[in-house]
């Protein structure tokens, strides 16, 4: 996952320190413009709690992280895979999780680093084993039609299943579990905790969900009994089958489609656009409330050719109506030859999509952005104001606009 | 950081002795660059371009009556390859031309296979022996792979205590927090080799591998970074040269003694007894790249005598080779005429 940072482990501290530098430089300049919009994300992201504001990017209490790295309980953790095949030859095995179909001899991982085979069976070294949980906007996701303004517990396991250069949040997508510090939060803790704090949802997010679907359906099954519902943050490289069992237990999926070229996702993503499209068509058969994410990298996916073409795919297959998301890149992982992504860059591909005719596009991780707001395509009304990933006014009624009556659509409550 | 003493007598003693040693140093500039601008380095790769040397030693007693490898044994076995890549008559001189008092040396096994195809300890011990005979403290020597536990399943005690020989994984140290990236690798270190050794010797264990093809030398640099996993589509090509170039890894890479005691030409690298032989041998070189290829060889010769196919007719060819070997990588020769194999027997 590319956007949605988390507070990493070995940073906390002066994570922390650095936000509250931010809150002071505020106080005493309540109506200074010179906060820059990299302190106004730090602030924003870092201390919403110390703020008043909300609750979000704290870890949990109940989930005491980042302890002194130590030898961690690998039974507790490990469950049979559900996803793979038994291979006749040499104890081998096939996983049929993603379309990487990994062939993974005895004692192997597959690409994910999180599955195993031990003797022929295949199993997950990650059920339960959270290494990042966040109580987090749930327009961090981001989602923007789907509950605004609430929270998510937001959890992560390591590992992931492609190897994006731009990572965010590759020292826990790109590691074994067991390089970092984890916890154990069986699916039942989950969704006490949900509901302990007010979440109505658990995000499944920060790395890359689909390397954990067992964990994550068990931990929607346990939310959904507790009236806590599930969403997902994924790249969507996902096998059909894996993709209907695994996501069909989610109330809202959001994807990460990196680049509308298979070449991008050869070289930059080490994985196929063809199967994330499938994804997306799948998930929209499935009727799930779906929003895509498009991260800009300058000079490498930034083309009015592949803006377009995105877009008229969308129109296509999935429809007018899927919210996408042209988000800003920042130098990060193995790619901090770049620059940011120039936000003129981001509302060109914005005035494309337009063009093209879909309904909600939005322009993330530039606060203060007036394509961060919601807008009635019908009547041009602003419907949510967000500041940040705060919404901060809701005008939508009953998924209709309140000025026109146009259906907005989205999961309002 | 590699500490080693850059003197005119170490320099000359590497002209004399350590050829494999200059054609490393001579490929952190451009060939034209070394010929224009590096005339002695050029020269000394001229010298070296002649052959780059593999020991295969083999003992068919080595294990005296039972399974278990001889201690004595293994150190004279051990005692004969070096004796013979270095062209050296008593034991102990090629390890005083190696190594130096004072240095840290790292010992990189391979723990992967268990008990029954890991780097051997009794092998490992011999190593320590002669390490310590030439000057280095025991507290210097540190045995590892990426985690305790396989260490200890695979034979070795763990240890940290002082006056003693080191024996942990990284698991205890973890990883460097900063990548290193080269080509199509990004890697955090292990903090073993960037802050626990000034010189590596690699003691990996000859093996079949799914992906690869083979396992030997240059695979076994896998064990030092934190994401491996990410390293084995494409039959792990080009990202085991890759992985070869990092300078942490090049700059300390001395030398290399493949265990071949016990071997593995099919459905590696896991251990399955039934495709394992009994070889008791060893291959050393400072030459990972012509030790890989020669290392392959001796397991297509065992498959041609268990009637299979070879690798290239399995699809899994360890292409990785050549591209070590290629104007990129340039880490050594894969080229049979510019290997010389020394057979030593007992």
């Amino acid at each position: 996952m590319a956007r949605e940072n988390y507070a990493r482990p070995n940073s906390l501290t002066s994570h922390w320190m650095q936000g509250e530098n931010c809150i002071r430089d505020l106080e005493r300049n309540p109506l200074s413009s010179t906060l820059d919009r990299r302190a106004f994300l730090k602030c924003a992201l870092v201390s919403g709690a110390a703020l008043g504001i909300c609750d979000f990017a704290q870890p949990l209490a109940a989930i005491p992280s980042w302890a002194t790295p130590q030898k961690q309980d690998d039974s507790r953790f490990t469950v049979e895979a559900r996803f793979y095949q038994k291979l006749p030859n040499n104890k081998k095995i096939k996983c049929k999780l993603c379309p990487r179909e990994c062939t993974v001899g005895d004692r192997e991982r597959g690409y994910c680093g999180v599955r195993e085979n031990r003797g022929g069976t295949y199993y997950t070294l990650v059920h339960s084993r959270v290494c990042a949980a966040h109580l987090d906007p749930i327009e961090k996701k981001p989602f923007f039609h789907y509950l605004p303004g609430t929270l998510a517990l937001s959890l992560a396991t390591a590992g992931c299943n492609v190897n994006c250069k731009f990572c965010q949040n590759w020292d826990i997508s790109q590691v074994r579990p067991e390089q970092v510090p984890a916890d154990y939060a069986p699916p039942k803790l989950v969704a006490d905790l949900a509901k302990q704090h007010g979440c109505p949802s658990i995000a499944y997010t920060y790395s890359e969900p689909v390397i954990f679907a067992e964990y994550l359906m068990d931990a929607a099954d346990a939310g959904h009994e507790a009236g806590v519902r599930s969403v997902v943050v994924s790249n969507g490289y996902m096998q059909e089958e894996a993709l209907k069992t695994a996501y069909g237990k989610m109330d809202a999926v959001k994807i990460d489609l990196k680049a509308f070229t298979e070449s991008y996702y050869k070289d930059v993503v080490v994985g196929q656009l063809k199967p994330v499209l499938d994804a997306l068509v799948t998930l929209r058969k499935m009727d799930k409330w779906t929003e895509i994410v498009y991260l800009v990298v300058p000079t490498l996916n930034d083309s009015d050719d592949e803006f377009r073409g995105l877009a008229r795919w969308v129109k296509a297959n999935l429809g007018v109506d899927v919210p996408v998301h042209f988000s800003q890149f920042h130098p990060e992982y193995l790619l901090k030859n770049l620059p940011i992504t120039p936000v003129p860059t981001l509302e060109r591909a914005k005035a494309i999509a337009d063009a093209e005719g879909l309904h909600y596009v939005y322009i993330g991780n530039v606060p203060g952005h007036p394509a961060e707001n919601t807008y009635c395509p019908k009547c041009r009304h602003m419907l949510v104001e967000r500041v940040g990933l705060m919404a901060k006014q809701i005008l939508i009624r009953k998924g209709n606009c309140p000025f026109c009556g146009q259906h907005i659509p989205g999961v309002w409550a | 950081m590699n500490q080693r003493d850059t003197s005119r007598r170490d320099f000359l003693k590497s002209c004399a002795t350590g050829v494999a040693a200059l054609r490393l140093a001579s490929k952190a500039w451009p060939a034209d660059a070394c010929a224009e601008a590096m005339p002695l380095l050029a020269a000394a790769e001229q010298a070296a371009s002649a052959k780059s040397r593999v020991v295969v030693a083999r003992d068919a007693a080595l294990r005296g009556p039972g399974t278990a490898v001889d201690s004595n044994r293994i150190l004279s076995l051990l005692d004969r390859a070096m004796q013979n890549l270095f062209s050296l008559d008593h034991p102990g001189e090629p390890w005083k031309q190696l190594v130096h008092p004072g240095e840290k040396v790292g010992i990189k096994v391979n723990a992967l296979g268990g008990r029954g195809l890991s780097t051997n300890a009794q092998l490992v011990a011999a190593i320590c022996e002669r390490l310590q005979e030439a000057g280095v403290r025991a507290h210097d020597i540190v045995i590892w792979d990426r985690d305790t536990d396989e260490l200890e399943h695979a034979g070795f005690r763990s240890s940290t205590a002082d006056n003693r020989v080191q024996c942990f994984g990284t698991d205890r140290v973890d990883y460097e927090n900063e990548l290193e990236t080269y080509g199509s690798v990004g890697s955090r270190l292990s903090k073993i080799l960037t802050q626990r050794c000034d010189v590596l010797i690699n003691v990996p264990v000859l093996k079949d591998h799914d992906g690869a093809g083979v396992t030997i030398a240059l695979k076994n640099m896998y064990g030092v970074i934190h994401n491996p996993n990410k390293y084995h589509p494409n039959g792990c090509d080009p990202y085991i040269a890759d992985l070869n170039m990092l300078p942490a890894i090049r700059a300390k890479m001395l030398l290399t003694i493949c265990d071949a005691t016990t071997a593995c030409y099919e459905g590696g690298p896991g251990y399955k007894p039934q495709y394992c032989w009994q070889n008791n041998a060893l291959l050393v070189s400072r030459d990972p790249v012509a030790l890989d290829y020669t290392g392959w060889q001796v397991i297509e010769r065992k498959r041609s005598e268990k009637k299979l196919k070879t690798l290239e007719a399995d699809e899994r060819p360890p292409r990785y080779i050549a591209t070590a070997a290629d104007e990129r990588h340039r880490l050594g020769t894969n080229d049979p005429r510019r290997i010389e194999v020394v057979e030593v027997a007992a």
